[in-house]
């Protein structure tokens, strides 16, 4: 009661001491590109160029709300840029096989989103439990699945492109084209999926669990925790993620070809690790996965407004941003 | 023993971490072809004097005095540059390499700008030779035991000249054979002029090896004294400054009546343990005793679904099959592992987070509850006496004592009545001790069934109501804790004796090799 106030009260500079200054690199990392941007073009700035690169962002960031959780609990995922490529084509056929016949083309739509979901669910389990109960390092299993998803692609498109069915396609557009409250569906499908992958990870058990695993998996089976189980449900999210992906993404195009998702999981691992997560496991935000995706969709949006790099170099200065916010976290993780 | 120049001297040598200072000023010599030993509680300096000697660390006053001269080694390889080089407990090898590899690594014998692995190898196959240590040169450190790889750490040591050899706690990890073995090494070593530096807890080897003793205790130096000298009760009431005798809470023994909580019978750990059977009634300490490699960390892991096994339990003469740790959770059965760093606690997480990690379900509604779970850390940081001047920091900074009892916080947050401890008081403090101990009995008290799994005599002594004792895999007795003494307890721990076990055959269990982790 009698405690002086400046006890209770901290000090600027104790407050200051206080704010996690490694974690919010990644946040001024886009502060500093949005500015980057805003001085190279007029029309950076506006809403629709904005919206553009969330849109873009939506489809890498999706699929790396799942790898953030396949990567906190000490494990790696290759095979998302191939398994969206899969599930695209596979939906595509299955929607055309279906049309035409007695249901009706937004019956058809809503078939192929239930048979890509639960097809990503499949996929991912067959990740999961081949690395748990096969006992094969991550790494090696959805390097494998890489290379099956990717092959299996490009037989069902016989070496070219699976196209939708033009009826279909306007029924289905809306998904990826259309607007609710003036922000495009991707974007919102974004948000929610991040919501729900950021409760999933910070407020209940499983996520608990799954930073406790990727931290020391031995004193997490001592806690009688199931490790076998958690893990694998990671490699499930990651896959139900791709799926959600591969349903936005789908009516963009509007086809599905061999290069189809080609390096996204390294865009979708970049995402996490930039988001600051580390990558031998145990800790990570999905927010700061989030900031990640949306850096990396700026970067493009900003050479490509921009004559001073050439937008072919996209990929030197998405690498070097890597490479420095891996270094970055060496000091967090050192020792 | 003639008096020589000592080689290696500390005069005043203090040493501070922070504000605290954990040595005092403390005088200490080591002379050509002596055994020194260490002794102390833990938290008593031995460790820090010895890295102080062996350029590990600077001490903030005093001197280390070589060969008369005063020196500052600059790091600890400086040190072994002069001849000075410290064993650490957990061994400096490379796994992957081999036995010829580690003992050259960083200055491998050149020929024409290529290694010369002919002349390491022969030079190391010479040095194991003359170390009597038969270890092929071309073996992987990997595939060797734990005594093997010490051999391997003391043949580098000896290749680059040793003079003061520095051991801690070498014995830890060794089978009684092993640190014959050891011994023998040490005994060679030192006729040949090599000191030897020992740091023990085990009073009967220091007895046996050492030539002079100097006892810490809170980081002063009680005094050297020549082990002859010494008895080893004398050696231990100095070590701790007051009678033993308070440490253990008095023995309350449970009735007849006592149900049987926990049953094990004729379970097999493959590759480990044979035909084991015990029990332990509730209100009951079940002492289980036995050498390092005797299987007792594995039979009980087996029994909770740690490691693969077959056998029947009876959990409360239930029969029960737990296949997976949380099957023994559900029926109330928690294990306190021996591994408390790389099992018990995620060193880089919260207390928080450490101390909820078994019992989560309770703290999730579906939503984990931070303020349910920092309540209850609280409560537990309470009753267990974690002493800390705040609760949220990493696990890795606390004391041995305080991470054992958040662990054991951990394991009482799940409410079981079968509890497991497994060297519960392994590298902590006398005064932590006393309070596990004293815990113990306050479980007992509420019913609970312990089996304490431990390589301090004394406490399988102090604490148990009845012993098992298990050799090479199998239980060799089950003896009554009144009136039981050490020497009848390492008759069953080394074979010597045996009670034939109810209806099991003879057959040699396989030999495991430990390797170091």
């Amino acid at each position: 009661m009698s405690q002086p106030e400046a006890a209770a009260v901290p000090t600027w500079r104790a407050r200051l001491r206080r704010v996690p200054w490694q974690q919010l690199t990644p946040l001024a990392g886009l502060v500093l590109l949005l500015i980057v941007g805003s001085l190279i073009h007029p029309a950076f700035l506006t809403s629709t160029n904005l919206f553009n690169v969330l849109t873009r962002a939506a489809f890498i960031g999706i699929i790396a709300v799942g790898g953030t959780f396949v990567i906190i609990g000490g494990g790696i995922d290759l095979s998302v840029g191939s398994m969206a490529a899969f599930l695209s084509g596979a939906m595509i056929l299955l929607m055309n096989a279906l049309h035409g016949g007695a249901i009706s083309p937004l019956g058809v739509v809503l078939i192929g989103v239930g048979m890509v979901l639960g097809s990503g669910l499949l996929a991912g389990a067959a990740n999961g439990l081949a690395i748990t109960r096969g006992r094969i390092e991550p790494f090696i299993v959805t390097l494998g699945t890489l290379g099956i998803f990717r092959s299996l692609v490009t037989y069902l498109a016989d070496g070219g492109t699976i196209s939708l069915n033009f009826a279909l396609r306007g029924v289905y557009r809306p998904v990826f084209y259309g607007a609710f409250l003036g922000i495009p569906i991707p974007v919102w499908a974004f948000a929610v999926v991040a919501v729900l992958g950021a409760i999933l990870l910070h407020r209940t058990r499983f996520g608990r669990y799954v930073r406790a695993i990727g931290s020391n998996q031995e004193v997490a089976r001592y806690a009688a925790i199931r490790v076998a189980r958690v893990r694998t449900l990671t490699y499930v999210i990651q896959g139900l993620c791709v799926a959600i992906a591969v349903v936005l993404y789908v009516p963009r195009l509007g086809s599905a070809s061999a290069s189809t998702g080609i390096l996204w999981e390294l865009e979708a691992i970049a995402a996490v690790i930039i988001g600051g997560t580390a990558l031998k496991g145990g800790s990570g935000h999905i927010w700061g996965t989030v900031v990640g995706a949306i850096m990396l969709s700026l970067i493009g949006n900003v050479l490509n407004l921009t004559t001073a790099i050439s937008e072919y170099l996209n990929g030197t200065v998405q690498g070097l941003i890597i490479i420095g916010a891996v270094f970055m976290q060496r000091g967090r993780q050192g020792r | 023993m003639v008096a020589r120049e000592p080689i290696l001297r500390g005069t005043g040598l203090s040493m501070a971490f922070g504000p605290i200072e954990v040595l005092h000023a403390v005088d200490v010599d080591v002379r050509p072809g002596e055994v020194h030993a260490l002794v102390g509680e833990n938290g008593a300096g031995k460790s820090t004097l010895m890295k102080l000697l062996s350029g590990y660390h600077r001490p903030t006053a005093g001197d280390v005095v070589l060969d008369g001269q005063p020196t500052r080694f600059r790091d600890s390889n400086a040190a072994e540059a002069a001849g000075i080089v410290l064993i650490h407990q957990e061994l400096n090898l490379v796994p992957d390499l081999t036995v010829e590899e580690n003992v050259f690594l960083g200055r491998e014998p050149h020929r024409f700008g290529l290694v010369d692995r002919g002349a390491a190898r022969r030079a190391t196959a010479e040095l194991l030779a003359t170390l009597r240590t038969e270890v092929p040169v071309t073996r992987r450190v990997r595939e060797l035991s734990v005594s093997q790889a010490q051999m391997v750490e003391i043949a580098k040591a000896v290749s680059r000249k040793v003079r003061v050899l520095c051991m801690d706690e070498p014995t830890d990890v060794l089978t009684g054979r092993e640190t014959e073995v050891l011994f023998d090494l040490v005994r060679r070593l030192t006729a040949d002029g090599v000191a030897i530096l020992y740091v023990s807890h085990k009073l009967d080897e220091v007895m046996a090896i050492a030539d002079r003793v100097t006892i810490l205790r809170d980081g002063d130096k009680i005094g050297t004294f020549a082990t002859a000298d010494l008895t080893p009760a004398e050696m231990a009431r100095r070590m701790v400054g007051r009678d033993l005798a308070d440490m253990y809470p008095p023995k309350v023994r449970p009735g007849p009546e006592a149900p049987w909580a926990l049953e094990v019978e004729g379970l097999d750990v493959p590759g480990f343990v044979r035909g084991a059977t015990l029990a332990v009634r509730r209100g009951e300490v079940l002492g289980v005793a036995g050498l390092v490699g005797a299987g007792r960390t594995e039979l009980f892991e087996g029994v909770l679904g740690l490691r693969p096994a077959h056998g029947s339990v009876r959990k409360d003469g239930r029969p029960v099959r737990w296949r997976h740790p949380e099957d023994a959770k559900l029926d109330r059965v928690a294990y306190l592992t021996e591994d408390r760093k790389g099992k018990g606690l995620l060193l880089s997480k919260q207390l928080r987070e450490n101390v909820t990690l078994q019992s989560l379900e309770r703290f999730a509604r579906p939503f984990v509850d931070l303020r349910a779970e920092q309540a209850a850390l609280e409560r537990s940081a309470k009753e267990f006496d974690v002493r800390v001047a705040r609760l949220d920091i990493e696990a890795a900074a606390l004391s041995g004592g305080n991470q054992q009892k958040v662990v054991l916080a951990k394991l009482m947050l799940t409410e079981p009545d079968v509890v497991i401890l497994d060297e519960p008081t392994r590298g902590i403090d006398i005064g932590t001790k006393r309070q596990i101990y004293f815990y113990v009995a306050e479980l007992l008290a509420r019913g609970v069934a312990i089996v304490l799994i431990s390589s301090e005599l004394s406490e399988i002594l102090g604490l148990a109501h009845r012993v098992v004792v298990m050799h090479d895999g199998r239980v060799t007795g089950t003896l009554d804790g009144d009136g039981l003494d050490e020497e009848t307890v390492m008759a069953y721990a080394t074979g010597l004796r045996r009670d034939p076990p109810p209806g099991l055959q003879e057959a040699p269990t396989q030999e495991v090799d430990r390797v170091p982790a």
